[in-house]
């Protein structure tokens, strides 16, 4: 039986790994690969807590955070495709239209 | 002992395939790194008794997420490299800090806290039972909302993407001159 804490170790650093890919990366495709591995992160989390306590409740939530991440994904790609249409890039600093 | 061997396979390997999923400069790379990864995933989800939410995984995350990010790369080039921002090593330093107070502050209470099982895990039910027993009685109205969400995000996906589908790039460029 492996303890929670293991699992909670893997999840501090899936979670560091995706904050940093957030943090770093400059491609708007990346940034949404870096926001996925943010959420998995958060549900790995939750089961393990859920199966340490032997309560469905942290289950349910990673249920729902799957469901929001489809949703994001569905709705982040479209606006990507219209941004990328317009300006023929996906770079952060193509976003930037105020010069300040 | 099998159990710790699996666990720490899987760990090593989902830390590996996310690390070349942030640092890879090509995006096509990128993609194939993370499906490994998610699969992996669904491994310890399956290793933590959650067979249905293990299951989930595999079918929206690496069937419909990925396959999603695999068609809206067609629109992208994704065989040029990607520019990077300079990392610094406060960068990293302050996202590892950032990232281990956050999980502290969700997880000290729970592990000091006397947590009583809300709803408790049957002995001798499947897991995919006991999940939809609770989902339909307790989370009946978020599983719901979800539903309209999910009905909205579709929508709304429909009309950004499908929009001016048959008229070229440039001749969108040319409308934003205007």
């Amino acid at each position: 039986m492996i303890g929670l804490e293991h699992y909670m170790i893997l999840t501090t650093v899936l979670f560091m790994i995706g904050l940093y890919g957030v943090v770093v990366r400059k491609n708007l495709l990346m940034l949404f690969f870096a926001t996925e591995i943010m959420l998995n992160a958060v549900n790995i989390g939750l089961t393990a807590i859920s199966n340490h306590y032997g309560d469905l409740t942290g289950q349910m939530f990673a249920f729902f955070i799957i469901a929001i991440a489809a949703s994001e994904v569905a709705i982040g790609l479209g606006l990507l495709i219209i941004w990328f249409k317009r300006h023929g890039t996906i770079d952060l600093d193509s976003l930037q239209s105020m010069k300040g | 002992m099998i159990e710790l061997i699996a666990f720490y396979t899987f760990a090593i390997l989902i830390i590996i395939s996310f690390v070349i999923v942030v640092t890879s400069k090509n995006a096509l790379y990128s993609m194939s790194a993370l499906a490994s990864g998610m699969i992996l995933i669904s491994g310890l989800f399956f290793l933590l008794n959650a067979d249905f939410l293990g299951a989930v995984q595999l079918i929206v995350y690496t069937g419909a997420v990925i396959a999603l990010y695999a068609f809206a790369m067609i629109f992208f080039d994704t065989a040029r490299d990607i520019k990077e921002s300079k990392s610094s090593k406060l960068i990293f330093i302050l996202t590892g800090f950032s990232s281990v107070l956050l999980v502290l502050i969700m997880t000290v209470p729970l592990a000091t806290g006397n947590v009583e099982a809300l709803y408790p895990i049957h002995e001798g039910v499947g897991n995919s039972q006991d999940v939809g027993m609770v989902l339909f009685t307790k989370y009946l109205i978020p599983f719901e909302v979800t539903a309209v969400m999910l009905l909205v995000a579709m929508i709304g996906g429909i009309i950004m993407a499908g929009k001016k589908m048959d008229e070229g790039i440039t001749e969108l460029k040319e409308e934003l001159k205007q």
